[in-house]
């Protein structure tokens, strides 16, 4: 019951160059930003095929962010890629008060999330991103799990109005949702149905969870795994309705406690049925130099974290 | 078109608006609107192709104007309203509850007229650059204008705009910069110097012009010019201004940069300053 089928192996920084790619085709409007790191956000093939609908910002992200409100206001769909921390923590004022504030129509695509960029370390690792983003009115923000769902993500924001946070990843990560799925803003997707457990994760730890629940399922515990790839708006029914048959709750996300998906099904959960809730992230640290695989281990992001707090949550019912 | 004398007159009136609007809630920014009030109007009156009774966000085939130095909403709202964008009596709700007249200007109550939120200094100029960018795109003719306060480039995104519109050779761009040398905390110079502006501009590629901001007759003469010398470069003047023109106690000090005059100002100050349109 718990099988899954891996269609390929892809980052899905490249999902979101491909659904960059797609969305420039079927709208004239979009345009695409990129402060020198066009490789690493797999915006080459939007380059090459809309050259006048693409703009090198050079390393100055505030100026990318203002440039992107303009290019909104006057009607176009921008969309703006560097590295998450650039994205997010170094522009925050910029996203606040010209994006978010002035409800502009921009998309700021944002990769190399958490600590899976690896060696660089601390500095580019941001894990406090979907936290900031969160926390602006008005502003979605999304973490899709793979290749194929990151580009139906880029797709569906593209033809949604309003300011959007898109975060993936840099590492090669299986490939397991459909290339043909409908992405719905804000819509949960149950990837196995479950009695004692639910698991909502985001991002990388989606594939984590699926392992997780499968290690469960050998320990004779069903766990309910469902990929929260919209952190907000949070699927508020999806999760009441898991959680009501299941009982308790794990969050799982490369990102701090603080912010987080997390965070938010617990703030649901305190204010209209309170479970017991276990997490699964970071906890108020920076992250270091390593392998991906490494730090997802040394930061407690790995499959056995997953399945630890699964069994903490059950035992406190 | 509206005479020399005519601008003047409706400045007059802009003035008014300001320190009675500021005094009305004994909060907002005299100082700074008084010394833009008649760049604001030449722009509103006569500079700009705009439609005001048909405000549009994305402004097509239209000039459009973003005020980066939101702090003075005070001239930016009366221009707005005095040239058609929402009623006069309007200006009466500056920085009270619920209304479309915020502190410093913003979209978020859809208040006509205003295309971004401003405020936090030092971002109008990127926003700019879109809307010109944008207008490149779709061979829409029409200048974007531009406010910046002369402190204001003391924030860096500025000069990452001010980069990139030239690269981009972004030349549908007349930025003023309010140089009336001063910031709260006291004169330009002695906050952070050294300051010589058109040296900076130029060395950034634009083609740099000065006028007189409190002068009507230099600022039309200086827009003329701007206009019969687009090259392709960004386009900057550098706009010399007396912070609180027109009301004479407030001039020549930083003072009067956030702080409203009491009821025996506000007679002073009124005195000055000719009704011409009828107050709101």
């Amino acid at each position: 019951m718990h099988q899954i089928e891996i269609l390929g192996n892809n980052d899905t920084r490249s999902g979101f160059g491909a659904g960059l790619l797609e969305a420039g085709k079927a709208d004239n409007r979009v345009v695409a930003l990129c402060a020198d790191l066009t490789g690493s956000l797999k915006m080459d093939a939007f380059k090459k095929e809309f050259p006048e609908r693409f703009f090198q910002m050079g390393i100055a992200e505030a100026n990318m962010i203002g440039v992107a409100a303009g290019l909104a206001t006057a009607g176009k769909i921008p969309f703006t890629g560097t590295f998450a921390n650039f994205s997010t923590g170094r522009v925050y004022d910029q996203i606040r008060q010209s994006v978010a504030y002035s409800d502009k129509n921009v998309k700021i695509c944002a990769s190399h999330a958490g600590v899976t960029l690896g060696e660089d370390g601390a500095t580019h690792q941001i894990l406090e991103d979907i936290g900031m983003m969160r926390m602006l009115p008005g502003m979605v923000v999304i973490n899709p799990c793979d290749f194929n769902q990151t580009k139906a993500a880029t797709i569906a924001i593209a033809k949604y109005h309003g300011p959007c946070y898109l975060r993936f990843g840099r590492p090669k990560v299986p490939i397991f949702t459909s290339p043909d799925q409908v992405f719905e803003i804000g819509k949960a997707v149950t990837i196995f149905e479950g009695t004692d457990v639910s698991i909502f994760c985001t991002g990388h730890l989606v594939w984590k969870s699926i392992q997780a629940a499968q290690a469960l399922a050998e320990k004779g515990i069903s766990a309910e795994v469902i990929n929260i790839h919209t952190i907000k708006p949070l699927d508020n029914e999806a999760v009441v309705a898991s959680v009501l048959k299941t009982g308790c709750a794990v969050s799982a996300e490369e990102h701090m406690y603080n912010g987080g998906l997390g965070d938010s099904v617990a703030q649901l959960l305190g204010r209209n049925m309170p479970r017991p809730i276990e997490f699964v992230g970071v906890n108020d640290s920076f992250g270091e130099s390593g392998t991906p695989d490494q730090l997802m281990s040394k930061y407690g992001l790995d499959v056995m974290d997953v399945v630890a707090a699964a069994e903490r949550a059950i035992k406190r019912k | 078109m509206p005479s020399t004398k005519e601008l003047e007159n409706i400045a007059s009136q802009v003035r008014r608006d300001i320190v009675r609007m500021v005094h009305a809630v004994q909060s907002g920014h005299p100082g700074g609107s008084l010394g833009c009030a008649d760049y604001f109007t030449a722009l509103y009156f006569q500079i700009m192709n705009h439609k005001p009774a048909q405000f549009t966000q994305d402004a097509k085939n239209e000039d459009v104007f973003i005020l980066s130095n939101g702090h003075i909403s005070p001239v930016f709202y009366s221009v707005l309203a005095r040239s058609g964008y929402f009623p006069v009596n309007e200006l009466a709700t500056f920085r009270k509850l619920n209304s479309r007249l915020q502190g410093h200007p913003a979209t978020h109550e859809g208040l006509p007229g205003i295309r971004i939120a401003s405020g936090s200094l030092g971002q109008g100029l990127s926003v700019a650059c879109g809307i010109g960018l944008a207008k490149k795109l779709e061979n829409d003719a029409s200048f974007v204008y531009v406010n910046t306060g002369d402190g204001e480039l003391q924030e860096g995104q500025n000069w990452e705009a001010i980069m990139f519109a030239s690269h981009r050779k972004l030349n549908n761009l007349i930025v003023t910069v309010d140089y009336n040398k001063q910031q709260i905390d006291g004169n330009i110079e002695e906050i952070m110097g050294f300051y010589d502006l058109k040296a900076k501009f130029e060395a950034f590629g634009w083609s740099v012009y000065e006028m007189d901001g409190n002068n009507m007759q230099d600022i039309l003469d200086t827009n003329a010019k701007v206009k019969a010398n687009i090259s392709d470069k960004p386009n900057v003047i550098i706009m010399k201004t007396e912070m609180g023109a027109g009301v004479d106690f407030m001039m020549g000090s930083h003072e009067w940069h956030g702080i409203a005059p009491n009821d025996e100002q506000l007679a002073r100050a009124l005195n000055q300053l000719p009704e011409t349109l009828g107050d709101y």
